[in-house]
């Protein structure tokens, strides 16, 4: 057995910032299944909200990628 | 665990490791992966791009298709998101886009180096996207910019809060849009590296883990394409805050 208490704290708090990646997976698939929803019921306006889609994707996918900002910062910086 | 006779010894990270490309130690001037995985990105857009300008006829062939359809097809994303006047800005863009589409695809050669796996690389071109943009709207809009923040559709006793979040939002901007490339990059080639050491330790299933690899690899592709148009089809974001400010 090796290391401190803090350390494995440190390393849990890794692994619970995951779960921020999970909610945003859960934002990014609602936006992708709204879109292919709304896309089925009227096709022809599909194509041109396609950019739309990518930058609502982007946007919910920035709060992941702030958890995984912090899962970084856990492991490396402190 | 892993233990030390398993041959279970994966190192995904190992991969992005900056080396000198002849020995000794890595100052700024030191010829690295980076910069010649850099240096053959820019080759492959200027040879795209070079070639497919080349020819100029009426039937385009294979070379001038890639170029022709890449070109309009950033050109109609700039129009549409950030509005016809952002096009004067179109060959910025235009170039953000080659080079980050070019850095993840040479990225997914076997032994290359994605460039872009390094949020220093990232973290440049977001942070350019940033100070440009905010300097912009400044210069075209003066202080009517800071109108971006003041929400005059919401209630009043709202608009303080909602124009502090606003201002958080804005310069949380490059870290997100940095980071989401890189991570992107360097978590899909972190997996496949995983993948690819099971194939060593999993002996007579080995065909499995390549199974599941060249899943990842088509997944990956599929990535480093998208990547590459979110990133720059934030900047085309960005720029339109900066054109029409007002809500």
């Amino acid at each position: 057995m090796e290391g401190s208490i803090a350390e494995m704290g440190k390393y849990i708090g890794v692994g619970l910032t995951a779960i921020g990646m999970g909610g945003a997976a859960i934002g990014v698939g609602n936006i992708a299944g709204n879109f292919l929803a709304g896309a089925l019921r009227n096709p022809s306006a599909a194509p041109g909200q396609t950019a739309m889609l990518f930058i609502g994707i982007a946007f919910a996918e920035a709060l992941g990628i702030f958890s995984f900002l912090v899962a970084l910062l856990l492991m490396f910086a402190v | 665990m892993a233990g030390e006779n398993s041959g279970l010894v994966i190192k995904p990270m190992d991969q992005f490791q900056v080396k000198a490309l002849f020995g000794g130690d890595v100052n700024w001037y030191t010829p690295t992966n980076v910069t010649l995985w850099m240096a053959l990105t820019i080759l492959a857009a200027t040879a795209l791009m070079v070639y497919g300008a080349r020819g100029r006829a009426l039937v385009p062939n294979r070379g001038q298709s890639a170029a022709e359809m890449t070109y309009g097809f950033i050109y109609k994303m700039v129009e549409d998101v950030a509005g016809k006047d952002a096009v004067r800005f179109f060959p910025h863009i235009f170039t953000l886009f080659m080079f980050v589409f070019f850095a993840n695809i040479l990225g997914l050669i076997p032994f290359a180096f994605t460039t872009t796996s390094h949020i220093a690389v990232t973290a440049v071109l977001a942070l350019t996207v940033f100070f440009s943009v905010t300097a912009l709207g400044f210069i075209l809009h003066g202080t009517k910019f800071l109108g971006l923040f003041w929400i005059s559709s919401a209630p009043l006793a709202l608009r303080p809060v909602l124009a502090l979040i606003e201002l958080i939002s804005y310069c949380v901007r490059p870290v997100s849009h940095s980071i989401r490339l890189a991570g992107a990059m360097m978590a899909g080639h972190a997996v496949a590296k995983v993948f690819a050491g099971f194939t060593a330790a999993m002996g007579a299933a080995f065909f499995l883990p390549i199974l599941a690899v060249t899943a990842l690899y088509a997944l990956e592709l599929l990535v480093a394409v998208i990547q590459a148009y979110v990133f720059t089809i934030l900047t085309c974001v960005y720029l339109k805050d900066a054109l029409h400010p007002s809500h």
